[in-house]
C-alpha cells in the first residue's frame, strides 16, 4: 500500500473540489497548511467531473484542474469525465 | 455521459489529432541525422508511439489555461504593489528568503527553459517534443513571474539588484549552477532523468510547497502567488518526470542499469542542493510552517517511497546513499545556516542567530541534534556578538568537487567529524564532501575535473584581485555594509523601523 495525494490552492473553486473528492473517496484525508490543502488516500483517488459541475454550480472540464492543483503524487488517469491518481504496487 | 461532452471530440481524440497527427515520417532524411543526440547515452527506444501524456495537453487548451493563470497572477501583484504589500511581511528579516530565492532558483528556472528547448528538439518522438516545448514555456513564464514578483521588493531592499551577474559569479550560488550545468551539458535522456525525475517529480514539492505555504504565512503575497502558479504547471512536469522514467525502462532492459546510476546520481546531487532550501525553511522563515526534516519526511521519504516501490517492478531499487539522507535531515539546515553565518561578509544577504524562540522551535523539532550540538554554537556565537565580536571566518574553505558545498558538513556515522573524502586522479588529488560525491566524480572524471570552484578561482586571481573587499564588491557586485553582513543594527533593519513608525 502507498499514498497518493493531490495539493490544491487553497481558494474559492478548490473548495468544493475538495468536498467532491471527500463525497467520492470517504477515505480521503484533508490536510490544511496555510494557503493549500493536501489530500492523500490509500492507493488511489478520483475526482469525477459530475459531482464537482454539481458542487460548483457550473460545467467544470477536468483539464480545468491544473489550474488549481500544485502537486500531485501518483500515475496518472484523466478523460473527459474523471482524474484518477493511483499506484500499483 | 451527458449531451454536452459528446457533441465535440473527446480529449483522446483531440489529444491525438493535434499532437500525433501534426508529425510525419521523413522521407528523404535518415532518423539518426535529425535526432542525432538520440543514441549516444546507450538509451534504446524501440517504439515512441508508446509515450503516454496523462493529461493529453493539446496546444490551444495549453494557451487557455495559461492565460488564466497569468491574469489571476498579474491581478496579485497590481493589488501587493498599490497597496505597499511588502509592508505587510512578518519581520524584515524575512527577505533575505527572497533575495536568496531571486539570486539562487530563478536563474534555474531560466536554464530549465533553455534545456527544455534543447532536449524537445531531440527526441524521435512527437509527445515527448510536445511535452517538452509546454514545458520550456512554462520555465520561461516561471522565471519572467518570479522575475516581476521580487522587482516589486528590489525597490525597496537590498541584495536583488544584480541577480543574473551574480548567479555567475557568487560562491554559494555556484552550488545551484553547477548542479543545472551538469544536466545541461549531458545527453537528452539523462538531462530528463536529473530535472524532470529526480528534480521536478522528486524534489521540487520540498522548495515549492512547505516554502511557498511559509511565504504565505510570513505575509509575502507575491512569492506564495507565483510560486503556486509556476507549481500549477509543476504537476504536469511530475507527471512527464514519471511517464520518462517509466517510458525508458519499458522500452528495453538494458536501459535499466543505465537509468539507475543517473538515479544515484541525481537524487544525491538534489539532496545536496537542496541544503540551501533545508536553512530557508528552519532559518529564514520567521514564522515557521514545518520544519526541513518533517519537510523531508513528507515529501521524500514517504512520497518518493511510494515512488520507489512502484519503480522496483522495472529492476529500479532506492538512490544509493538514501539512508545516508535519512541521517542528514536532522543537521543539515543548521550546519549549512553556521556556513552562510560566518561568511556573511560575503552573501548578498544578511545573516543573524536565531533569537530565543526560534531556537526553542528548534529544540523541539530537533529534539536528537539541536541542543546537543547546535544550541551551544548559536548562544556561544551570541554572546561574542553582544561583546562587539561579531564572527566572520576570513579564511577560504575547502569545497567539493562536485556539489561545490564548503566541507562543513558531517560524517553520516559521526556527527562531530567533518565528512571530508579525496581522490587521485591523473596525478592531482580532488576533494569531495561525501561518499556520493565522490562516485559522482570517478564516474566521470573526465567531465568534474573542468569544474570552476570558487575558491580555487580567488587564490588563482580570477576574481577581481587579491583580497576579500575586491572579490566581494567588484567581482562578485555585493554592496560592502549595505547587502551584506549581520542582520542586527543593518540598514535594511534600520529603514524598516523608520517605516514601521511613519506608519
Ligand atoms: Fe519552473
Ligand atoms: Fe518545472
Ligand atoms: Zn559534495
Amino acid at each position: 500500500m502507498s499514498r497518493v495525494f493531490i495539493a490544491l490552492q487553497d481558494n474559492e473553486n478548490s473548495r468544493f473540489i475538495v468536498e467532491a473528492i471527500s463525497e467520492d473517496n470517504p477515505n480521503a484525508e484533508v490536510k490544511h497548511s496555510p494557503a493549500m490543502i493536501r489530500i492523500e488516500a490509500d492507493d488511489r483517488l478520483t475526482i469525477y467531473r459530475e459531482t464537482v459541475e454539481e458542487k460548483l454550480g457550473r460545467d467544470w472540464d477536468t483539464q480545468e484542474l491544473q489550474i488549481d492543483m500544485i502537486s500531485i503524487g501518483g500515475n496518472v488517469d484523466e478523460d473527459d469525465d474523471s482524474f484518477t491518481l493511483y499506484w500499483n504496487s | 455521459m451527458n449531451a454536452k461532452t459528446s457533441k465535440r471530440l473527446n480529449m483522446k481524440d483531440r489529444y491525438r489529432i493535434m499532437t500525433r497527427d501534426l508529425a510525419w515520417e521523413p522521407s528523404y532524411q535518415r532518423h539518426e541525422d535529425i535526432f542525432p543526440q538520440e543514441d549516444f547515452e546507450g538509451i534504446k527506444i524501440v517504439d515512441w508511439s508508446q509515450w503516454e501524456d496523462p493529461f493529453r495537453l493539446t496546444m490551444d487548451n495549453y494557451w487557455k489555461f495559461q492565460a488564466e493563470k497569468e491574469r489571476k497572477l498579474y491581478a496579485i501583484f497590481d493589488a501587493v504593489s498599490q497597496n505597499n504589500g511588502q509592508m505587510n511581511v512578518s519581520d524584515p528579516r524575512y527577505l533575505n528568503a527572497v533575495k536568496l530565492f531571486i539570486t539562487a532558483v530563478t536563474p534555474l528556472e531560466y536554464n530549465a527553459y533553455k534545456g527544455y528547448a534543447r532536449v524537445g528538439r531531440q527526441f524521435g518522438g512527437v509527445g515527448a517534443r510536445i511535452a517538452c516545448q509546454m514545458q520550456s514555456i512554462d520555465e520561461l513564464r516561471h522565471t519572467q513571474t518570479q522575475i516581476h514578483a521580487m522587482s516589486h521588493y528590489n525597490k525597496y531592499f537590498g541584495g536583488m539588484h544584480d541577480f543574473p551577474h551574480m548567479f555567475d559569479r557568487v560562491w554559494y550560488l555556484s552550488v545551484p549552477k553547477s548542479f543545472f550545468e551538469d544536466a545541461s551539458t549531458a545527453g537528452p535522456f539523462e538531462f530528463l532523468t536529473a530535472i524532470s525525475f529526480s528534480f521536478e517529480y522528486v524534489l521540487t514539492n520540498l522548495l515549492f510547497l512547505p516554502f511557498m505555504s511559509g511565504a504565505a504565512y510570513n505575509g509575502d503575497m507575491n512569492t506564495v502567488t507565483f510560486g503556486f502558479s509556476a507549481q500549477s504547471d509543476e504537476a504536469r512536469h511530475m507527471t512527464l518526470g514519471l511517464e520518462i522514467i517509466k517510458f525508458i525502462l519499458e522500452q528495453h532492459e538494458d536501459n535499466v542499469p543505465i537509468v539507475q546510476k543517473w538515479l544515484d546520481k541525481w537524487l544525491w546531487r538534489g539532496y545536496r542542493l537542496l541544503s540551501i532550501v533545508g536553512m530557508m525553511m528552519d532559518y529564514m522563515l520567521p514564522n515557521k510552517v514545518m520544519s526541513w526534516a518533517e519537510a523531508w519526511e513528507m515529501y521524500y521519504e514517504e512520497a518518493g517511497g511510494a515512488l520507489f516501490k512502484e519503480l522496483e517492478r522495472y529492476g529500479i531499487r532506492p538512490p544509493k546513499f538514501a539512508e545516508q539522507t535519512v541521517i542528514g535531515k536532522n543537521h543539515v539546515s543548521h550546519q549549512t545556516w553556521f556556513v552562510f553565518y560566518q561568511y556573511g561578509h560575503a552573501t548578498a544577504f544578511n545573516t543573524w542567530i536565531p533569537t530565543a524562540k526560534e531556537m526553542d522551535w528548534l529544540s523541539e523539532k530537533y529534539p536528537d541534534t539541536f541542543d546537543r550540538l547546535y544550541r551551544p554554537r548559536f548562544e556561544l556565537l551570541a554572546e561574542k556578538a553582544a561583546k562587539g565580536e561579531r564572527f566572520y571566518n576570513n579564511t577560504l574553505p575547502q569545497l567539493c568537487q562536485i556539489c561545490q558545498i564548503p566541507l562543513a558538513i558531517t560524517e553520516p556515522d559521526d556527527d562531530t567529524m567533518i565528512s571530508h573524502r579525496d581522490t587521485v586522479h591523473e596525478g592531482e588529488r580532488y576533494h569531495f564532501c561525501s561518499d556520493g560525491c565522490r562516485d559522482i566524480f570517478h564516474n566521470e572524471p573526465e567531465k568534474y575535473v573542468q569544474a570552476w570552484l570558487p575558491v580555487h578561482q580567488i587564490l588563482q586571481g580570477n576574481c577581481g584581485g587579491a583580497d576579500m573587499e575586491k572579490v566581494i564588491g567588484d567581482y562578485y557586485r555585493i554592496e560592502m555594509g549595505e547587502d551584506n553582513l549581520e542582520f542586527e543594527g543593518s540598514p535594511e533593519q534600520r529603514r524598516w523601523k523608520q517605516w514601521k513608525q511613519a506608519v
